[in-house]
């Protein structure tokens, strides 16, 4: 009797102890490949943050219809942080040491990934940003490979100041939130704008959580600027735009927008509607830009975005989370191996291949040749998606390479002014 | 940048969000203030029926009808709740403050969390003719949406001043908290004028809830400042007193719209949590307290 | 003595734990529970033995939070370092708030702590220093043998916190203190009445409190690599530390040791299965649940059952 459970126990004993053992690296082939995340399906980055998956999602069932990576199967786990900073520590710990992912990818967004910096640098874990910006300048991580056609600051405003002094403006008005993304673009913008000779006449920064703009925006109109350069999350872009139609930012505005982030999501697109012409903003994509493989993949997005109930265009992120997915492959493949620094040696040396383009990396991780393009809403009407599909509601003021039209200025007339080119 | 143009503006639109600060407090100063229930769960109760007034609207009503349209609804709530209170813990003698106030804190939290697990962390909004534009005289531009919520809060001051002097119901909720032994004698049933009582305040929170999703989006989570604005107002008022809490109200949209000039938007939350320990800490029993 | 054999075994146990080859991830769930144990037995020396419901634990850990980030940032300062700091400043925090709120009770009390959580937090909004509203990143140094992670060896650090803690409680429990706090709780009049000086004995009950809390959420910054103002000032810690004192019991110091254990090891199962934000739900219902039903905790269950009916 006491043998028999003696032996049971030993066996339990022995089973609970295996179990709670760090798992070997060395597994059977049949093993998948786990890639994790967090991504932010709901709250400020939400609707940004669904269509995004739906590209990831599409990226890994047509790479394991393709036979995987290496010749094993990819598993893609992924978790809501809601875009609250203060899931994502947990999540991708979990992620790590639960769920035991091979491979991360960064949340979408620059709030949402700054908190788990510290965290990789220190566990040595390359991660694939996903539209961050300038979120490795302190904690300058080695293995970090940021996804957005942007660099620095420069890269950023430069079109947008440009923009208003072609127009004649002398003085810039700031609004940013108190987050990392707004603060890391005022940061460096205030420094260009300085140096363009552009007067400060306004300067505040707003607690993220703010929802009424009514008092900031009487306040920009007071001081009288010609260029207005708001710095802003979704749920805030959306109030601005909302308490500038509401309020009146004054006659004498030549260009207002800049760093609205949320003017790019569709959904937001189609319920502001004609609220939004006559900003000047930044985007990643706008329908005529000729990328390789752009319109094949649309074509395909759209089907799973039908299904998935998510934004239909799929024209700000999903192009530049599938090239994630892309760039990880290419590395894959070029070193044959998974490990972590393997990977982001190949990726620092090569210039990869992808549906939006060649991505070259600079020594800090961001792309080598920017392009953000800064483009006016023009003639935009209501409740109508399909508008955006084809060119003509979002002109392309900068860069040159890109241009499809210049400026309308002062900011009333180009409110008011008509669409342009089809 | 300062000028006498901005700071009329900064007193107009805090006088509009006083008025709108007064009306959401209102139905704490029933509960609170007459009839001494710790009622921490109030602006989360308000909150819910912004939610519920978003869904009515969504099915084309107006938002501020659909919350006079929800008020049988939320007065019923408001009954169980204090019933449910009352004999849980009222009846069980003072020793019940610690429960009672963790009782409605957890309601609270409950409150907030479910509207996360309903609707999601994203911020919900209602549109109107009256959102979104302005009243312009001259240089000024005075958002409707606030001129709106100030109407209505004007209306149910006024309303629920009247109810609690001029009918028979309401001085008997006032008498209730004044002096409960008398009005047993007199025959009346104290337990069911407060429950009345409780319902009305619940009802008033609805409109106020249809008000706060006018004046801008919400979600869940807004509450908690909401917790600061409302027990500030009521106690800055003096427990128990309407017109108490229409002044009140105006001074605390008045001194946060100066800060939000003068010190700037991340200073402008805490100005009612402020307002609030001054208060307790100099004349606890406020402006015009019983 | 039988209180001390059991804390010395507890102790070999989980540093033991810390040193064996057991799964990362428990150690970064263990945490968040021994910290749940202290803040829970924090929060009932002010809450349970003296009868004045404190709101404001968010306030409390964001101090020591906060104080630990701009020793670390400013000198680097080692963890034993930031934790006494923090301690010293929830000290300082909790006699403010004892003389502030020395004439009010009940939900007066309760409200007045709820206004010190936002305002402490609007102050680290505020402050550039400490990264405002968009917070700090923190690079963790190198964790000191013989520990192989830094997660490790806090979890074994919160480990003699939480002994700490209760020993600390048990002492005020079972001292002149802790009867002068029950007389406080069950009548203040009488108790003023009979000579008990009232005032001091909540200025205390403040101090230590308040201090314990704050050592409680001094190692977060390094825990999470990370701080900022909106999840530290959370008030879902009021809830669970409420929570794990009225679950447990808020009589005795074992109270909060089994309600926060209970209550936290349920969070982190949750979290891990199903969500977030059901954890906090979860919560929140166990609370209500047990403020309704058995307002003695599970203490008072327990004893319930001993006794012969």
């Amino acid at each position: 009797m006491s043998f028999t459970r003696r032996k049971v126990l030993g066996v339990a004993g022995a089973a609970a102890l295996t179990a709670a053992l760090p798992v070997g690296r060395a597994r059977a082939q049949s093993n998948p490949v786990k890639i994790g995340m967090s991504m932010p399906q709901t709250g400020s980055l939400g609707a940004g943050g669904q269509a995004a998956l739906v590209a990831l999602r599409m990226w890994v069932d047509e790479v394991n219809v393709r036979g995987g990576l290496l010749g094993r199967r990819v598993e893609f786990i992924v978790y809501d942080d809601q875009t609250n900073p203060a899931n994502v520590p947990g999540i991708y710990t979990k992620l790590l040491d639960v769920d035991k992912v091979d491979l991360l990818i960064a949340p979408y967004g620059t709030v949402p990934t700054a908190p788990i910096m510290p965290m990789v640098k220190e566990r040595h874990k390359l991660l694939m940003g996903n539209f961050s910006f300038q979120v490795n300048a302190k904690v300058q991580h080695d293995m970090w490979f940021n996804n957005s056609p942007w660099n620095d600051a420069s890269s950023w405003s430069d079109g947008f100041i440009k923009a208003g002094q072609k127009a004649g403006a002398k003085s810039i008005a700031v609004l940013a939130a108190d987050q990392e993304f707004a603060q890391n673009l005022a940061n460096g913008a205030r420094v260009l704008a300085k140096k363009a000779g552009l007067k400060s006449v306004y300067d505040q920064n707003y607690p993220p959580t703010t929802t009424d703009f009514s008092s900031l925006i009487r306040a920009i109109r007071a001081a009288k600027p010609e260029l207005v350069f708001f710095m802003s999350y979704p749920n805030d872009s959306v109030a601005i735009v909302r308490a500038v139609n509401e309020i009146g930012v004054g006659s004498q505005v030549q260009i207002i927008g800049g760093g609205m982030v949320g003017l790019q999501f569709t959904p937001i697109m189609s319920s502001l509607g004609s609220l939004m012409n006559g900003f000047t903003n930044y985007n990643s994509y706008v329908p005529g830009m000729k990328y390789p493989g752009i319109d094949d993949f649309l074509k395909r997005y759209a089907a799973r975005a039908k299904e998935a109930k998510v934004d239909p265009l799929g024209f700000y992120l999903p192009p530049f989370n599938y090239a994630i997915g892309q760039m990880l492959e290419q590395a894959v493949n070029g070193t044959n191996s998974i490990e972590d620094a393997k990977l982001a040696q190949y990726l620092r040396t090569h210039e990869m291949r992808t549906i939006v383009g060649p991505i070259k990396y600079d020594k800090n991780g961001e792309w080598a040749n920017p392009r953000v393009v800064q483009a006016q809403f023009r003639g935009v009407v209501d409740k109508d998606v399909e508008q955006f599909r084809n060119p003509g509601k979002q002109i392309v003021i900068y860069p040159e390479a890109y241009k499809t039209g210049e400026a309308v200025t002062p900011y009333d007339k180009a409110r008011k002014a008509a669409a342009g080119k089809a | 940048m300062f000028s006498l143009d901005l700071l009329f503006e900064a007193l107009i639109f805090g006088i509009l969000l006083g008025g709108f600060y007064a009306a959401v407090s209102m139905g704490l100063s029933v509960s609170f203030g007459l009839l001494d229930v710790p009622n921490v769960a109030h602006p989360a109760v308000m909150v819910l029926g912004s939610y519920i007034t978003y869904l009515v609207a969504s099915l084309g009503l107006d938002p501020i009808l659909s919350g006079i349209v929800l008020m049988p609804v939320f007065f019923f709530i408001g009954v169980l709740l204090y019933r449910f209170y009352y004999e849980t813990f009222e009846k069980r003698g003072t020793e019940a403050g610690v429960r009672g106030l963790a009782f409605f804190f957890g309601v609270a939290f409950i409150i907030e969390i479910g509207l996360i697990l309903v609707f999601g962390a994203d911020q919900r909004s209602v549109s109107a003719d009256y959102i979104g534009t302005s009243l312009e005289l001259g240089d000024y531009r005075i958002p409707y949406r606030m001129l709106m919520a100030f109407t209505v809060a004007i209306v149910l001051s006024v309303a629920l001043t009247v109810y609690l002097s001029k009918t028979f119901t309401g001085r008997a909720i006032k008498a209730v908290a004044q002096d409960e032994p008398a009005l047993r004698l007199m025959g009346a049933n104290p337990v069911r004028i407060k429950q009345w009582a409780f319902g009305i305040a619940t009802a008033v929170s609805v409109v106020a809830g249809a008000m706060l999703i006018v004046v801008g989006p919400v979600d869940p989570s807004m509450d908690r400042v909401y917790i600061g604005r409302t027990f500030c107002v009521v106690v800055l008022a003096g427990l128990g007193s309407m017109t108490g809490t229409l002044v009140a109200g105006l001074i605390l949209g008045v001194a946060e719209s100066i800060v939000l000039m003068f010190l700037g938007a991340s200073w402008a939350p805490a100005v009612a949590f402020g307002l609030l320990l001054l208060v307790l800490g100099i004349r606890p029993q406020g402006l015009f307290g019983r | 003595m039988k209180f001390w054999i059991g804390a010395a075994v507890f102790l070999v146990v989980a540093i033991g734990f810390a040193l064996s080859p057991v799964n990362e991830y428990f150690f970064f769930a263990a945490y968040v529970i021994l910290t749940a144990v202290v803040l829970a037995t924090a929060w009932n020396i002010l809450g349970g033995y003296a009868g004045y419901v404190n709101f404001g634990p968010p306030a409390f850990i964001g101090v020591g939070a906060y104080t630990a980030v701009v020793l670390f940032k400013a000198i680097g300062a080692p963890l034993v370092v930031q934790i006494l700091a923090g301690a010293a400043m929830g000290a300082l925090l909790g006699l403010g708030v004892g003389l502030l709120t020395l004439r009010l009770r009940g939900i007066f009390f309760a409200i007045a702590t709820v206004a010190v959580v936002f305002i402490m937090e609007t102050l680290a909004i505020n402050w550039r220093y400490v990264g405002g509203a968009t917070g700090l990143q923190l690079q963790r140094p190198e964790v000191m043998a013989p520990f192989t992670s830094y997660t490790r060896m806090l979890f074994a650090v919160m480990a003699i916190m939480a002994v700490v803690s209760v020993a600390v409680a048990r002492y005020v429990q079972g001292s002149w203190i802790g009867r002068g706090l029950r007389a406080l709780r069950d009548s203040e009049e009488a108790a003023e009445a009979n000579g008990v000086p009232t005032l001091k004995l909540k200025l205390f009950a403040c101090v230590v409190s308040g201090a314990l809390l704050a050592a409680g959420g001094a190692p977060m910054p390094m825990y999470l690599s990370f701080i900022e103002p909106a999840s530290t000032f959370n008030l879902a810690y009021t809830v669970s530390s409420l929570g794990g004192a009225i679950i447990g019991g808020m009589s005795h110091w074992g109270g909060p040791i089994i309600g926060a254990l209970i209550l936290s090891t349920l969070q982190q199962i949750i979290t891990v299965t199903i969500s977030g934000e059901v954890n906090v739900l979860i919560v929140g219902v166990l609370l209500v649940l047990f403020v309704v039903l058995a307002p003695e905790g599970v203490m008072g269950l327990f004893k319930r059952w001993l006794k012969p009916s």
